[in-house]
């Protein structure tokens, strides 16, 4: 508060900053500094500076499996907002109590791993003891089926996954929004669709760039679900950065693929975010 | 009879680790750490996580330590070559998160080719000559870069309820009436695939030996995939799914079936034709350690005759020294092994053409 104070509180900064070092910078340019290595088959990895480990990766095999991880994680962030826009929506509107313990529901999910995640669905979705019983039960089916492992499974892993946090991402800005301004709008003559899609949707841009960002980011790293609910060809880049890391003991080949998702997870990030600037500057 | 009863009162303990050995192994693969060497007096001696090491505990070390007087510190290594990737860095820093750990063939070779195991002293372990050759492992020059720990069986294994009667020969894996249901491991390295589709198809794993022959032996192998419902690299994943029904065929460790079986669940192992794999981990003792003279006097006790029956008997391991100087009886030697021959690894193709190996089993897997 006092100006004369603030100086005094800089050296704050430097366990953070110094943190951050040895904690962050350091992993990351050993991980890089790794990836140019040569790999010693049958035996482990020495110095050196090649770029054979980033041309094995330009392949279209390796093209497939990074469209693959793409594509999941971008189809299980736009599904994870869809849902969890109108939820935070609805959740902001209810008592307080009721959204205290929904929110601390919601937020326990957090603390589940994705191996408990990943075999939770797959019994769940397994023949001999999930839904397809149910369904089997109801009579909607003739015998019971298996839906895992499958692309549907696999999704639904993901969504649950990321599903929280969309909403903290989302939640915040829902619940400070002025209920005035949608108001003014239908007063003016707006359909709801329309109030809700020119008035609440814009001014909500942000936060569901920010949720969809983080859970597509978020997703991307998965690398259990896609073994336990998936198919092969569903197999994610990380799945086989840990087959090269763990099992293959190929550890420059490894880094040099997690820098590949690095790089092309930071551009695309990149990308929505000056198509995000620039609409915004179109529209003002 | 009293192999059941203690097999039986074991599992209950042990399929609980089972599970949780899957999901600390699976939390392990999340957070890959390298274990902080401890400057302990007793001896860390690395086992696979979970089953083995709970049996090792129970069964081995206490006695051990009794005999020798030489403390032991039972260390859970992840299986794949996860626990490799960790003694070579650990190493390079000059540790040795354990002392000795228990090796599958291919960790050990790549091992042994950055030189991570120190050379062992023969002299020092007179019971390996109860060993054949085969299970005492050397560098060029000689000298010994590890011995025969354990070896087990992989083969075909059923849920009883779904095929009431046994299939005969692994050819059943490519017959279409088992679409979608088959578990097979998803690594070249563990699976033994290749092996065991060119002893069933090409007459023995000689056509191996090149490469046009390996992609011949993977085309024949690719007509199984429609077939497989899991790839699975964590056990416990693949034994639920066997006992329950859920993936009714696959291949598995003879051993683990075995005791499941005894525990009652629909699930048996039968050993085909071709044969079953054998496979085996070996002891090794990493550069780092600085408990060496006690690695030796370990190494020599497991090789004991005594030690390796009472591996069959109590963890379910075929011996590693030859049959006729042990003391198991007929019913013992079959619960953990066969006189069938076996199928044998071709590990030196791992080893020598492990990134193309690997390569191209990921496309034939992706598909």
């Amino acid at each position: 508060m006092n100006p004369r104070r603030e100086p005094a509180l800089w050296p704050l900064a430097l366990f953070p900053c110094a943190a951050l070092t040895v904690f962050f910078v350091f992993p990351f340019a050993i991980m890089l500094a790794v990836s140019f290595h040569r790999r010693v088959e049958g035996g482990f990895f020495e110095p050196a500076f090649e770029l054979s480990n980033y041309l094995r990766f330009l392949t279209p095999f390796f093209g497939k499996i990074l469209a693959t991880s793409i594509g999941l994680a971008a189809t299980a962030a736009i599904i994870v907002v869809v849902a969890a826009f109108p939820f935070s929506y609805i959740l902001s509107r209810m008592r307080r109590r009721a959204q205290s313990v929904i929110l601390v529901f919601i937020l326990s999910v957090l603390s589940l791993s994705e191996v408990i995640i990943g075999f939770a669905w797959s019994t769940l979705l397994s023949r001999t003891a999930g839904v397809g019983n149910l369904f089997h039960w109801i009579g909607l089916v003739e015998t019971p089926r298996a839906y895992t492992p499958g692309l549907v499974s696999l999704l639904l892993g993901l969504v649950y996954l990321g599903f929280p946090y969309a909403v903290l991402v989302i939640y915040p800005a829902v619940s400070r929004l002025d209920r005035e301004l949608p108001e003014a709008a239908r007063m003016s003559g707006a359909s709801p669709l329309r109030a809700f899609a020119s008035v609440t949707l814009p001014i909500m841009r942000r936060s569901i760039t920010g949720a969809l960002i983080l859970v597509f980011v978020f997703t991307l790293g998965a690398y259990l679900l896609p073994q336990v609910l998936g198919r092969p060809r569903h197999w994610t880049l990380p799945v086989h950065i840990t087959d090269q890391a763990i099992f293959q003991s190929n550890i420059p080949f490894a880094a040099a693929m997690a820098m590949f998702l690095l790089l092309v997870s930071l551009a695309l990030v990149g990308l929505s975010l000056i198509v995000g600037n620039e609409r915004q500057g179109a529209s003002t | 009879m009293n192999k059941v009863k203690k097999a039986s009162s074991q599992l209950t303990r042990r399929s609980v680790l089972k599970a949780s050995a899957g999901i600390a192994g699976a939390a392990a693969l999340q957070a890959p750490f390298v274990a902080r060497a401890q400057s302990s007096e007793s001896l860390k001696v690395g086992t696979y996580g979970g089953y083995f090491q709970d049996s090792f505990d129970a069964h081995v070390y206490p006695d051990f330590t009794k005999d020798t007087g030489i403390e032991i510190e039972s260390i859970g290594e992840p299986t794949g070559e996860a626990w490799l990737v960790q003694l070579e860095t650990a190493a390079r820093a000059g540790q040795a998160p354990a002392d000795v750990s228990m090796m599958a063939q291919v960790p050990r070779l790549k091992g042994q080719n950055s030189r991570l195991w120190a050379p062992l002293d023969e002299a020092a372990i007179p019971n390996s000559r109860n060993l054949p050759d085969h299970f005492a492992h050397r560098y060029e020059d000689g000298s010994i870069s590890g011995i025969g720990a354990v070896s087990w069986y992989i083969t075909l294994v059923t849920n009883t309820d779904t095929y009431p009667e046994a299939p005969e020969s692994w050819k059943v894996l490519w017959d279409p009436a088992n679409e979608d249901s088959l578990g097979l491991l998803a690594l070249v390295t563990n699976s033994f695939l290749l092996e065991i589709t060119s002893t069933t198809w090409f007459g023995g794993t000689g056509i191996l030996d090149a490469e046009d022959g390996i992609l011949q032996v993977m085309d024949k192998l690719a007509e199984v995939r429609p077939n497989v419902r899991l790839w699975y690299r964590d056990e416990g994943q693949f034994q639920q799914a066997l006992e329950t029904g859920e993936i009714p065929m696959g291949q598995y460790y003879h051993d683990v079936t075995g005791l499941a079986a005894a525990d009652g669940q629909p699930v048996r192992s039968t050993f085909p034709v071709e044969g079953g794999v054998l496979d085996s981990g070996s002891w090794s003792v990493s550069k780092a350690s600085e408990r060496i003279e006690e690695a030796h006097v370990f190494i020599d006790y497991m090789c004991q005759p005594s030690i390796q029956s009472k591996l069959s008997r109590f963890v379910g391991t075929a011996p590693t020294i030859r049959r006729e100087l042990t003391d198991l009886t007929d019913e013992e030697f079959d619960s953990v092994a066969s006189d069938i021959p076996p199928i044998l690894p071709r590990y030196d193709i791992y080893n020598a053409r492990g990134d193309w190996l690997n390569q191209k089993w990921s496309e034939l897997i992706v598909g």
